[in-house]
C-alpha cells in the first residue's frame, strides 16, 4: 500500500510530558474525556438542584431554607446547566469530539490546537457560570430562558449581579462552541479516509455533523441576546427595556421591546433542541443497528430526514411565543411548520422501530437504554404535537404540561442515550467492560423511574397546573390529589437520584477493576471497532489510514460467514 | 423478554392513567369548546400512534429476540414501505391542524360587538379598567404613573375621564357578552390566566397585548399569573365574578371612575403628573449637576 500524505504520522502533536498528554492535549479522544468529565461534573449540580426543586414541590414547607427565591434559583441553573452545559458539551464537546475522526478515519481533529482551545474555554464559562453561585444576591432566577425585564429588574433574584455572571458565561460558552463546531464541520468534510464517502458516514457522524452546522448558525443569536442585555444592564441602553416602573420608580429605559429578546433567544433556542436531539438520533441508530445485528432500516431517508429536520427547525422558533403578545397572525405559519417537522421525525421512529423488526435482538444494557429512548421519544414527541398545534398550546402553555413535554423530550430522552451511548462506547475508550448486573440495575429504575415522573405530570398540565411556582397555595381548581401527586413524583425523583451513584459507581469500579475488553465486544462494522489498539492510541490508526468499501451497516449479510462485516473489508 | 413486557405493560398502563386519572381539564366556563375540540383530536391522533407504534415495538422485541439458529434479515431498504407511512404520517398530522388552526382563527379574530375591559398588572398583583359609558379606554402610559394615578391614565385625554378603575377588586364580566380583555404590564412580563377560560395570552411592558373570550358560565374563578415575574409570581392572585348582566350593571355602576378620583385630587397633583411624564428623562446623577 502506498503512504499517503494523510498516512504521515509526523504533523501530528506528539505529546512529551504528563501535561501536554492529560492537560494540554491536543488528541481528539484526551478532549473528548475532558469534555465529557467536566459536563457530567456540572450536570450533577443540575441534578441536585433538580432534587432541591421536588423537595419543595413534593413537601412545601417542609424545607424552610428553601425561600421563593431560593426555588426560582434552582429552576433557573437546572434548567441552563442541563440544556446547555450538559447536553450540548457532552454530545458535541465529548461524543463529537471522541467519535468523528474515529468514525471517519481520521488521525484527529482538523485543528487539534484550536479543538484543546475549544475546550479550555468551555471549564472557563463553568467556572464564570459556579461563581453566579457566590455573588451577592446569589445567580439569576429569572427562569432559564432570562426574559427582561425582569431578568435585570428588582424582584428577580439575581438580578444585579448573578445575571451578568450567566450572560458572560455564555458569551465564553458561544466562542468554545464556535471553535469546536467549526472543527466538527471542517474534519467531516475534510479528513475522510479513503473510500469514507458522506453516504458512507455511521449516522452518528451525520447527526454531530448536522448539528455543530446547526450550533455555527444558532449560537451567535444567544450570543448578542447576552450582549445587548448586558448593555441594557450596564451600560444604559434600551434594547429590551421599555419604560417601566420598578419597585415603585419610573425606570430610565424606553422603547426596547421585551419580545425582541424572545425572539432572539427561541431562534437559538428551538434549534438547540435539534442541536441535543441529532446527535442523539445519529448515535441510537448505531446502537440499535449493532445491537439488532441489522442493517438501520432506511439509511438514505434517515440522512435526508437529519438534513431536513436541521432545516426546518431554524423556521419553528416562534411556537414557543404563541401567547407571548407577538402579532398573533405569526401563530398560523408557525404551527403548520412545527407540525411539518413531525413528518421526517415520525419517519426516523419508523425506522428504528423497522430496524429491530425482522432484527435479531440482543437485548444488552446500551440496546436497553436505546429501546427506552424510543418509547420515551415517541411519548415526548408527540406530547410537542399538542403544544405545536397553535390553539391547543394555549391552556397548554406556561403549564405543567410543558414541563413534562420538554422533559421527556429533550431531557430524558438525549440522556437515555448518553447512557445507552457511554455503555456502548466505554469497552473502546477504557479497555475495560463494565458490571452487566449493576448497568441493568441502574437502567430499570432510571426507566421505569423517570416515567413514573413525567407521566402524571402532562395531567397536572392539562388540569392547568402552572409551572414555575414556589407553592401552589389555596386554589379553586386545584384538587388535593394533585399535592399528593405532586408527593409521589418527589420520591420517584429522588429514586432516580439516588439510582444514579449505581451508574457512578459501575464507571469508576470497572475503570480499575472490571475485566478487559475486546477490541470489537459487539461485533460492530464501523470504523471505530477495527482500530489496532484498544483504548486507540494518539493517531488512532497505526502506520497507515484504514481504507473503507462498504457502508457502516453491513449486518446479517446473506452469503457472509459472521454476522457483520467490518467497513474495511474489501468487496468480495 | 423483561422489557417487552415493560413496554406493554406502560403502554397498557398509560390507557389506564388517563381513563382514571383524576386530574383533567377543568369544566370549561367560555366559548373556547373549539380548543377543547382541538385537543382532544390531537389527543387522538397521537394517543393511537402511542398506543400501535408502542406495542409493534413490544411485540418485535419478543418475536425477533436473540435466539439459537435466528438470523435477522437484510433489507436497506423498502422505499414503497417508507411512502406508505410517510403517506399516513401526513394525514394524520393534516388531521389535528386543521382543528387546530380553525379554532386559532376564532380565537384570533375579535368579534365587533365584543365589550372591551383592561386588566393591567404589577408585580405582583391585578387590577382592571372599565372603559365607561363611551366604550373607549382613555390612554395610558407607564409615564403617567403616580401615587394619585396608579393606573398611569393620561388625565388630558377626554376619553380617559369616564373610565372605571378597580384597584384592588375583582373583575366582574357579564355571562354571554364577548369581551376583549386588553393587557397592559405597568412593570414586567406577565400572563393572564384563568383555566376555565382556556384562553391566556402575556402582558408585555411597552406594548398592548389582547385576547377575547365569551363568559358561559357564572361564578367566580382565580385568575393566575402564567409567566414568571419575579419572587412573587406565585402569589399573583386576581379572581374574575362571571354574573347575570343585570347583576354586572349595578355593580359597575358602584365602581369609581376616573373624573371622580381627579376630583379628589390635590389641585397641583395633575401639573405634576404632567411635567413628570413629558420631562426628558435624564438620569438622575446628570440632572443634579
Amino acid at each position: 500500500m502506498a503512504t499517503t500524505l494523510a498516512d504521515d504520522l509526523r504533523p501530528l502533536h506528539h505529546p512529551h510530558s504528563w501535561v501536554t498528554k492529560y492537560v494540554w492535549s491536543q488528541d481528539h479522544k484526551v478532549i473528548a474525556i475532558q469534555y465529557s468529565v467536566t459536563a457530567i461534573g456540572i450536570g450533577l449540580v443540575a441534578l441536585v438542584l433538580s432534587a432541591l426543586m421536588r423537595l419543595q414541590l413534593g413537601f412545601p414547607g417542609a424545607f424552610p431554607s428553601i425561600q421563593p427565591d431560593n426555588y426560582l434559583q434552582f429552576v433557573s441553573m437546572h434548567g441552563m446547566i442541563m440544556v446547555v452545559y450538559l447536553l450540548t458539551a457532552l454530545l458535541l464537546g465529548g461524543f463529537g469530539n471522541y467519535l468523528i475522526p474515529l468514525m471517519i478515519g481520521a488521525r484527529d481533529m482538523g485543528f487539534p490546537f484550536v479543538n484543546m482551545l475549544s475546550y479550555w474555554l468551555y471549564p472557563l464559562s463553568v467556572i464564570v457560570l459556579v461563581i453566579g453561585f457566590f455573588v451577592p444576591g446569589g445567580p439569576t432566577g429569572a427562569g432559564w430562558t432570562l426574559y427582561p425585564p425582569q431578568a435585570i429588574t428588582e424582584g428577580t433574584p439575581g438580578h444585579q449581579w448573578g445575571i451578568a455572571t450567566m450572560l458572560v458565561s455564555l458569551a465564553i460558552f458561544v466562542a468554545a462552541f464556535t471553535m469546536g463546531g467549526l472543527n466538527y464541520v471542517t474534519t467531516v468534510l475534510q479528513a475522510r479516509t479513503k473510500g469514507m464517502t458522506l453516504m458512507r458516514m455511521p449516522l452518528s457522524v451525520w447527526g454531530i455533523f448536522t448539528a455543530s452546522i446547526m450550533g455555527l448558525l444558532a449560537f451567535p443569536a444567544l450570543f448578542v441576546a447576552a450582549i445587548m442585555m448586558l448593555f441594557d444592564h450596564f451600560a444604559g441602553t434600551s434594547f429590551f427595556m421599555p419604560t417601566m416602573q420598578s419597585m415603585g420608580k419610573i425606570t430610565p429605559t424606553e422603547g426596547g421591546s421585551p419580545l425582541l429578546f424572545q425572539h432572539l433567544f427561541w431562534f437559538f433556542g428551538h434549534p438547540e433542541v435539534y442541536i441535543v436531539a441529532l446527535p442523539a438520533f445519529g448515535i441510537v441508530s448505531d446502537l440499535i443497528s449493532v445491537h439488532a445485528r441489522r442493517n438501520i432500516f432506511g439509511y438514505r431517508m434517515m440522512v435526508w430526514a437529519i438534513t431536513i429536520i436541521g432545516a426546518l427547525s431554524f423556521v419553528v422558533w416562534a411556537h414557543h411565543m404563541y401567547v407571548s403578545g407577538m402579532n398573533p397572525y405569526f401563530g398560523f405559519f408557525f404551527a403548520t411548520s412545527t407540525l411539518i417537522i413531525a413528518i421526517p421525525t415520525a419517519i426516523k421512529v419508523y425506522n428504528w422501530l423497522l430496524t429491530l423488526w425482522r432484527g435479531d435482538l440482543h437485548l444488552r444494557v446500551p440496546m436497553l437504554f436505546a429501546i427506552a429512548f424510543i418509547f420515551t421519544f415517541i411519548h415526548g414527541g408527540l406530547s410537542g404535537l399538542f403544544l405545536g398545534n397553535v390553539s391547543v398550546d394555549v391552556p397548554l402553555s406556561d403549564t405543567f404540561f410543558v414541563v413534562a413535554h420538554f422533559h421527556m423530550v429533550m431531557g430524558v430522552s438525549p440522556v437515555l442515550v448518553i447512557f445507552g451511548a457511554i455503555y456502548h462506547w466505554y469497552p473502546k475508550i477504557c479497555g475495560r467492560m463494565w458490571n452487566d448486573t449493576l448497568g441493568k440495575l441502574h437502567f430499570w429504575i432510571t426507566f421505569l423511574g423517570v416515567y413514573a415522573i413525567f407521566l402524571p405530570m402532562h395531567y397536572l398540565g392539562i388540569l392547568g397546573v402552572p409551572r414555575r411556582y414556589y407553592a401552589l397555595g389555596e386554589t379553586a381548581f386545584i384538587p388535593q390529589s394533585v399535592h399528593l401527586a405532586n408527593e409521589w413524583i418527589s420520591i420517584a425523583a429522588l429514586v432516580v437520584f439516588a439510582a444514579q451513584g449505581l451508574f457512578f459507581f459501575n464507571m469508576i469500579w470497572s475503570l480499575f477493576r472490571g475485566p478487559k475488553a475486546d477490541p470489537n465486544p459487539w461485533g460492530a462494522a464501523s470504523l471505530e471497532w477495527q482500530t489496532p489498539q484498544t483504548p486507540p492510541e494518539h493517531g488512532n490508526w497505526g502506520p497507515h489510514l484504514p481504507v473503507v468499501y462498504r457502508w457502516p451497516y453491513d449486518y446479517s449479510v446473506p452469503g457472509a460467514s459472521r454476522d457483520f462485516i467490518p467497513q474495511t473489508e474489501p468487496r468480495a | 423478554m423483561p422489557i417487552a413486557v415493560a413496554i406493554a405493560l406502560l403502554v397498557l398502563g398509560s390507557v389506564a392513567f388517563h381513563l382514571f386519572s383524576p386530574w383533567w381539564r377543568t369544566p370549561i366556563a367560555s366559548n373556547w369548546g373549539s380548543i377543547d375540540t382541538a385537543l382532544d383530536v390531537t389527543l387522538w391522533i397521537c394517543a393511537a400512534a402511542f398506543v400501535i407504534l408502542n406495542l409493534f415495538m413490544a411485540w418485535v422485541l419478543v418475536r425477533y429476540r436473540n435466539r439459537p439458529g435466528h438470523k435477522a434479515h437484510y433489507e436497506p431498504e423498502n422505499a414503497g414501505l417508507e411512502k406508505r407511512l410517510t403517506v399516513w404520517t401526513a394525514i394524520g398530522i393534516a388531521g389535528m391542524l386543521a382543528p387546530g388552526l380553525a379554532a386559532w382563527g376564532k380565537y384570533v379574530s375579535v368579534p365587533k360587538e365584543a365589550a372591551i375591559v383592561e386588566a393591567i398588572g404589577q408585580q405582583w398583583q391585578w387590577a382592571f379598567r372599565y372603559p365607561g359609558p363611551d366604550g373607549v379606554l382613555g390612554a395610558a402610559a407607564v409615564k403617567y404613573v403616580t401615587v394619585d394615578n396608579p393606573l398611569g391614565l393620561d388625565p388630558l385625554d377626554p376619553f380617559g375621564r369616564d373610565d372605571l378603575l378597580i384597584e384592588s377588586g375583582d373583575l366582574h364580566l357579564p355571562v354571554g357578552k364577548p369581551v376583549k380583555i386588553v393587557l397592559r404590564s405597568k412593570d414586567v412580563l406577565h400572563d393572564f390566566y384563568v383555566p376555565e377560560f382556556r384562553a391566556k395570552m402575556d402582558l408585555v411592558p411597552g406594548i398592548v397585548t389582547y385576547f377575547w373570550m365569551t363568559p358561559t358560565k357564572t361564578g367566580t374563578f382565580d385568575i393566575l399569573c402564567a409567566e414568571l415575574c419575579g419572587t412573587g409570581h406565585h402569589e399573583m392572585r386576581g379572581k374574575v365574578v362571571v354574573e347575570s348582566p343585570g347583576a354586572f350593571a349595578q355593580w359597575q355602576a358602584q365602581q369609581t371612575s376616573f373624573s371622580q378620583i381627579l376630583a379628589d385630587m390635590p389641585a397641583a397633583a395633575m401639573s405634576i403628573t404632567l411635567i413628570k411624564a413629558n420631562a426628558c428623562t435624564i438620569p438622575a446623577a446628570w440632572s443634579n449637576r
